[in-house]
């Protein structure tokens, strides 16, 4: 009987062990889907603009396309003199995307011929949440100097309320890298796991029923099937979302005034 | 179901006791292979970013940006070209009414030069015709009165001839001029 564990698809696996300043650095499947995210995008990427022609190819359209996509995401949200942040934004929305597309792979040829989400470990969804909100505070604060504290204090509220509303901005800052960053983890999460209740509902299915447990399978591969389309929207839905808080939380950095 | 991951942790933990995955832990939450994805997910994260930020992204910008020079560098020469066919269609048409009205004036100009030529001649000849006309008009006067003294002098002649063949009497001249003017005013009369 297959495993039908849903939560098996979650776990880690050292494949080189790796040890540094006491701590276990190990390479694990976890890293092998960093590795190959990075890997996929920027062979992609390089094949897409191999020819630079003037009239572009699909995969030229393609890349030209995101490329405007996150640039006008960007420019809509935070104006144009957050283009600087162009490169961060990009790899922010295209890691995520990427990894979460490599995540949609039932079985890949790869360590455990299943594949990993990295975007599924909070640890992971939190850094890049945490690397976002140290960037804005970074930034906003070399930028404005005293200024950035304008981000707490908006203006036209009266005085006599002005107290609670600045408690209420100081707090829904500090929560921004735990809403940022559990978003997409849930997301990725639950659907996978839903994913994969219902897929070994037919497993379950066939093994306690036999033939017939099989035939009554096809219901529950039916909502595999709409689950799966419905992930992959997900997965790109996730990744812009991600890309474009990330946006709104930079034009803070830029325009703390507003 | 449940035996599987079971003794796959416990035989997990039996090779590497001190980095095995916490048993029974939710794998998104356990801590035991935090800092190794931290650790990689900084490397691959900056591999990537380095590489878009240096190689692929100038790379589609550039070419979005030559297509985007090239599509206004064409655009500008289509709005040259036009504006230059316009200039030519105006040049045209101002050197069409030029010529058009200049013409009205060498045509009005040589009509009046000929109605002066022609009032010109016409008056030329008729006064030449008129010089012509007094002239024979004179002409025909002085014959008639030369042939009037010259009746005057044959009537003269022959009367004298005529009164010395029939009277014998030898009439002068003059005598017999007066009586041919007596006669030839009673004929008028």
């Amino acid at each position: 009987m297959a495993d039908t564990n849903p939560i098996k698809q979650f776990e880690v696996h050292e494949l080189v062990p790796f040890e540094a300043f006491g701590l276990n650095l190990a390479f694990t499947n976890s890293s092998f889907f960093m590795m190959l995210t990075t890997l996929v995008t920027i062979v992609l990427f390089t094949l897409a603009m191999s020819s630079r022609a003037l009239v572009p190819n699909r995969s030229q359209s393609v890349a030209e396309i995101i490329y405007g996509f996150v640039a006008d995401m960007l420019r809509s949200t935070a104006g144009n003199d957050a283009l600087r942040f162009f490169p961060f934004v990009f790899t922010l929305f295209i890691f995520i995307l990427v990894a979460n597309m490599l995540g949609m792979f039932p079985y890949f040829p790869g360590p455990g011929l299943h594949s990993f989400t990295i975007t599924s470990h909070l640890i992971v969804t939190v850094a890049l949440a945490m690397l976002v909100w140290l960037t804005v505070i970074v930034y906003g604060v070399f930028k404005n100097g005293a200024k950035f504290l304008k981000l707490f204090v908006p203006s036209g509220v009266p005085g006599y309320i002005l107290p609670f509303v600045v408690f209420i901005e100081v707090i829904s800052f500090i929560s921004r890298p735990v809403s940022h960053s559990v978003r997409l983890f849930a997301n990725m999460l639950a659907g996978h796991i839903l994913l994969k209740v219902f897929a070994g509902f037919i497993v379950m299915l066939g093994a306690g029923l036999g033939v017939g447990g099989y035939f009554i399978g096809i219901a529950p591969f039916a909502m595999t099937l709409g689950l799966t389309a419905l992930e992959f929207l997900v997965a790109f839905l996730q990744a812009y979302v991600f890309a474009i808080l990330t946006c709104i939380y930079l034009s803070d950095a830029l325009h703390p005034g507003h | 179901m449940t035996h599987a991951p079971h003794s796959q942790v416990a035989q997990h933990a039996a090779d590497a006791a001190e980095h095995a995955p916490a048993e029974g832990l939710f794998p998104p939450f356990d801590p035991t292979y935090f800092a190794s994805q931290l650790f990689w997910l900084a490397i691959f994260f900056v591999i990537l970013y380095v590489a878009l930020d240096r190689f692929i992204l100038p790379k589609i910008k550039t070419t979005i940006e030559d297509r985007r020079d090239r599509i206004a560098d064409d655009l500008d020469a289509a709005a040259n070209a036009k504006a230059d066919a316009e200039a030519a269609g105006e040049a045209y048409e101002k050197s069409l009414a030029e010529a058009r009205s200049k013409a009205h004036v060498i045509a009005a100009d040589t009509r009046k030069a000929l109605d002066a030529e022609i009032a010109k001649e016409t008056a030329e000849v008729e006064a030449e015709l008129s010089a012509k006309q007094e002239a024979a008009e004179a002409a025909i006067r002085k014959a008639k009165d030369k042939a009037f003294a010259e009746v005057r002098g044959i009537a003269t002649t022959a009367t004298a001839a005529a009164v010395e063949a029939l009277a014998g009497v030898d009439v002068s001249e003059a005598d017999a001029g007066k009586t041919v003017d007596g006669l030839l005013k009673a004929k008028e009369a």
